[in-house]
């Protein structure tokens, strides 16, 4: 399974960046939340994948009895979710609202800053 | 001490503030600190005469070994005597020569900064305060050429000077550093008893040749020379005082300063002697071909310097007290001819020396200041340049096999200067006064009084070589390692050989001068080679430099973001796929892998497809669509493994950007498809090399033990010290509560952009654009 998984980190990686390196901007945007994607994947399987075994204590006792899934990975990755969605949601509008002072989504024409206030 | 060095800074500082005050008609008032501080040194003479090395010390930077250390011995004073002395003269000069200046006050500011750090420069004994101060002289050299900041020359001069002295600086460092290393000491003091331990270091090579550099750029020697004839663009008072009289010496000084610990081998005192024969001959020929007085002037005080390296490269007991007796000899008549030429210049407006003529008529003094300085230039008996090229000869012709070579360089070098001294000194004015300057009148005492006390000073010393003879001289020789006890200046040695070169020299620089004229055609005649000249050569490599960095510019910076992306994941490839190829051996244990099972193939498919459908659709839609399925089906995988929270925030956080982007979608433009099938294969290609990169990469730490160290804290602890069960929430909300508070602020930030990019109403002056 880790071996499948890590095809598909490394594919989001890579498909990602594919879409990064287009000229449109909505692709941008889309590469970044599919690489963004593959690191959340990439951290997941590095922290080694358990199944079934939530890092919660049971019930019944203060320590866990039985191994259990590693949290800062978990911990870390829901950070990482949460912060990627702010960022691509400004990201988002911003394109938006590029889009209607520049009237274009070609990277191309949006590379000089003084034709535009 | 201490204060003595710093009150040219605190002097400047006042200027700051009293500047407007001063400039006026109290510029006058200025002279009084390097008088005060003349007078200061001048009375250390007799403790330093009677063989006494002062020394203070003052804590810097304890813990880098940078302390404030002064040294005050026989070439220290001899070199405090001259920037002071000579500076004093200088700010009275000024006080006339600029009157009414605007920027007066700054002009006496950036002198009183030079003077301050010419002064810390010659008394450091800490290597690296020396080099402190050594840059310090480069940087308020750079603000005095480049005063008349209006002139575009003037600037490039500056500019030109700065870049090659700084060069000089950073050799110095290096040098200094190293020197450090290898001595474990930053004192000059303590490196004279370490000298077989840096002679024999294998590093003695690399630091020789760094000080010369820093020397040689200072001094300069050829080929460095060129930054010193364009510095001349600088109010005469500068060239008069910087870039004659002491800060050009101040390689001299490093040079001299070091002979004890590193002189006396084979490397020193060959390089020394090339370098300075050519830059004595070289610049000596040079002012033939120049018409401008301070060009002839700029070209003299190279070959002058030329010759003090040549003398130190010699080495000899002789060598280094002909160098010593030289230096007081040089800064006594060149200073002079500068300062005349300054008021030539002032009153008449041309330093053209084919114009000139017969001035004697209208400044008798200047006139008398002139000739005289000429007179100890060409060494005419009883002047004290007459001694100081006495001591010259003496030393060439004790070299043994080299003796009747080395003596010819001088002699021809010293017939040279004869005849470039007697252009700038004696024929202004001789001859008729042309008509255009009968009206030209005598400037304000301030400014002919300076020149004559330098010229007659020359003579005097002469006469009496016993002024400096105790007090300076032979301290000075000590202070360079060799035995001073037997020196004894005199004027008249009888008839011997040295006698026979003297005359020699003088008779056929009057001849030179009597024949040769300075004329434009010569010096056009030299323009014709102006493109083989050091100066040539360094001005092309730096255009050729600028021109490569803007191509380069161009190519790198060239502002598309996919290039840039492109050059960094490619660097990024090669760098971790060699090594990873290198130290790895791509071995899997499938067997340590977890099951597969049929939910999972099946969302791992789906996953694939989302992915490929999303990358190759023409749809936006479908895109965000299939975006949207990846990232539930990555949902669906947090859910497999152990990860309920992790699987919630994916869900309900993927969901709502699906949701975002459909809404502002419909206001965005149809998908672009500009880029050509060549471009295509190239991203695929890059892409799927990255991908893979990361493949390998996460398999190959997958192979690599676990430190669970950390996990197991937080998990040990979750509910004895934080009371919570599900470790990744106190984890966030507790053990790390902060971050996430940052997080959330973060958070807070974004929302307050999105909300204010989807209100903002634009200006309708700014809407019309």
């Amino acid at each position: 399974m880790e071996f499948l998984l890590a095809l598909v980190t490394g594919l989001l990686y890579a498909a990602g960046l594919y879409m990064m390196l287009r000229r449109s901007l909505v692709k941008l945007i889309i590469g970044l939340i599919l690489i963004g994607n593959g690191a959340n994947m990439l951290i997941f399987l590095l922290g080694r994948i358990t199944k079934g075994l939530p890092p919660i204590i049971p019930e019944e006792s203060k320590v866990f009895l039985e191994p259990y899934a590693d949290p800062v990975p978990q911990a870390l990755i829901l950070t990482a979710i949460v912060i990627s969605f702010g960022l691509q949601s400004f990201a988002i509008v911003l394109i938006k609202r590029a889009y209607k002072v520049v009237k274009t989504d070609d990277l191309d024409q949006m590379n000089s800053t003084d034709e535009y206030s | 001490m201490l204060i003595a060095i710093l009150s040219g800074f605190l002097f400047a500082f006042i200027l700051v503030f009293a500047g407007n005050d001063l400039k006026n008609k109290y510029a006058i008032v200025s002279a009084i600190v390097p008088f005060g501080l003349f007078v200061y040194f001048l009375q250390f003479t007799n403790r330093i005469a009677a063989g006494e090395v002062i020394k203070k010390t003052y804590q810097w930077i304890p813990s880098l070994n940078v302390n404030l250390g002064f040294t005050l011995d026989g070439i220290s004073l001899i070199f405090a005597l001259m920037i002071t002395g000579i500076g004093f003269l200088v700010f009275v000069y000024t006080a006339a020569y600029l009157k009414g200046h605007h920027y007066l006050d700054r002009f006496y500011g950036y002198l009183a900064i030079f003077m301050a750090a010419m002064l810390g420069l010659v008394l450091s004994d800490n290597i690296l305060s020396l080099f402190i101060f050594w840059e310090l002289t480069s940087i308020s050299s750079f603000f005095l050429i480049g005063f008349n900041n209006k002139e575009k020359s003037s600037r490039q001069s500056a500019v030109l000077a700065l870049a090659i002295t700084g060069i000089g600086g950073l050799l110095l460092l290096a040098g200094m550093l190293i020197l450090g290393n290898v001595t474990g000491t930053y004192s000059i003091a303590e490196m004279l008893s370490s000298q077989s331990i840096i002679s024999d270091s294998p590093h003695y090579i690399i630091i020789v040749l760094l000080l010369f550099g820093a020397a040689f750029t200072k001094s300069a020697q050829f080929p460095f020379h060129f930054w010193l004839p364009g510095a001349m663009k600088a109010p005469t008072p500068v060239s008069t005082y910087l870039h004659s009289a002491t800060m050009v010496k101040a390689g001299i000084y490093l040079l001299m300063r070091f002979t004890p610990i590193l002189g006396s081998t084979e490397l020193w005192n060959t390089t020394l002697i090339i370098v300075g024969a050519v830059t004595m001959l070289y610049a000596a020929i040079h002012t033939i071909f120049r018409t401008d007085l301070k060009g002839i002037l700029a070209y003299s005080t190279i070959s002058a310097l030329g010759i003090l390296v040549f003398l130190i490269g010699l080495g000899t007991k002789d060598a280094l007290l002909a160098a010593c007796a030289f230096i007081l000899v040089h800064a006594f008549y060149k200073a002079c001819l500068f300062l005349v030429t300054g008021i030539i210049d002032h009153e008449t407006g041309t330093r053209d020396t084919t114009v000139l003529s017969g001035l004697r008529k209208v400044m008798l003094p200047v006139a008398i200041a002139g000739i005289l300085a000429a007179v100890s230039n060409a060494g005419i008996p009883p002047s004290f340049g007459f001694l100081g090229k006495d001591l010259i000869y003496e030393s060439t012709l004790h070299m043994g096999d080299m003796a009747i070579v080395l003596t010819a360089l001088a002699v021809l070098t010293n017939i040279l200067l004869l005849y470039a001294g007697f252009v700038a000194g004696v024929k202004p004015f001789t001859g008729k006064l042309p008509s255009q300057f009968e009206k030209v009148h005598l400037p304000s005492y301030l400014m002919w009084a300076p020149p004559l006390i330098l010229a007659v000073g020359g003579i005097v010393i002469g006469l009496f070589p016993g002024i400096v003879e105790g007090a300076l001289i032979k301290p000075a020789v000590t202070a360079l390692g060799a035995n001073s006890g037997d020196i004894h200046l005199k004027l008249w040695h009888g008839f011997n050989t040295v006698l026979a070169l003297s005359a020699t020299t003088i008779g056929v620089g009057l001849l030179v001068y009597f024949v040769l004229k300075p004329s434009e055609k010569l010096v056009q005649l030299a323009q014709k080679f102006e493109i083989i000249s050091p100066q040539h050569i360094v001005e092309s490599l730096a255009y050729g430099f600028a021109y490569f960095s803007s191509y380069w510019s161009k190519i790198v910076q060239n502002g598309y973001l996919r290039n840039y992306i492109a050059t960094i994941i490619i660097f990024l490839i090669i760098v971790v796929g060699y090594t990873l190829f290198n130290h790895t051996t791509f071995e899997i244990d499938y067997n340590s892998f977890a099951k597969l099972t049929v939910y999972e193939i099946l969302t791992l498919v789906l996953m694939i497809v989302g992915i490929l459908f999303t990358v190759f659709t023409k749809s936006r839609l479908a895109a965000v669509a299939s975006m949207g399925v990846v990232g539930l089906a990555i949902s669906l995988i947090f859910v497999y493994y152990s990860a309920p929270d992790l699987a919630m925030t994916q869900f309900s956080i993927d969901t709502l950007t699906v949701i975002l982007f459909v809404l502002v979608l419909y206001k965005l433009p149809k998908y672009l498809n500009i880029s050509n099938t060549a471009n295509r294969i190239k991203d695929g290609v890059i892409s799927i090399a990255f991908g893979s990169l990361i493949m390998v990469l996460a398999l190959e730490v997958l192979s690599q033990p676990q430190n669970t160290e950390t996990s197991s804290f937080y998990a040990e602890n979750a509910y004895i010290l934080a009371k919570g069960k599900n470790v990744v929430n106190v984890i966030l909300v507790d053990f790390r509560g902060i971050d996430t508070f940052m997080e959330i602020s973060v958070l807070t930030i974004a929302a307050i952009g999105v909300f204010s990019l989807l209100k903002l109403r634009l200006a309708k002056k700014f809407r019309d654009k």
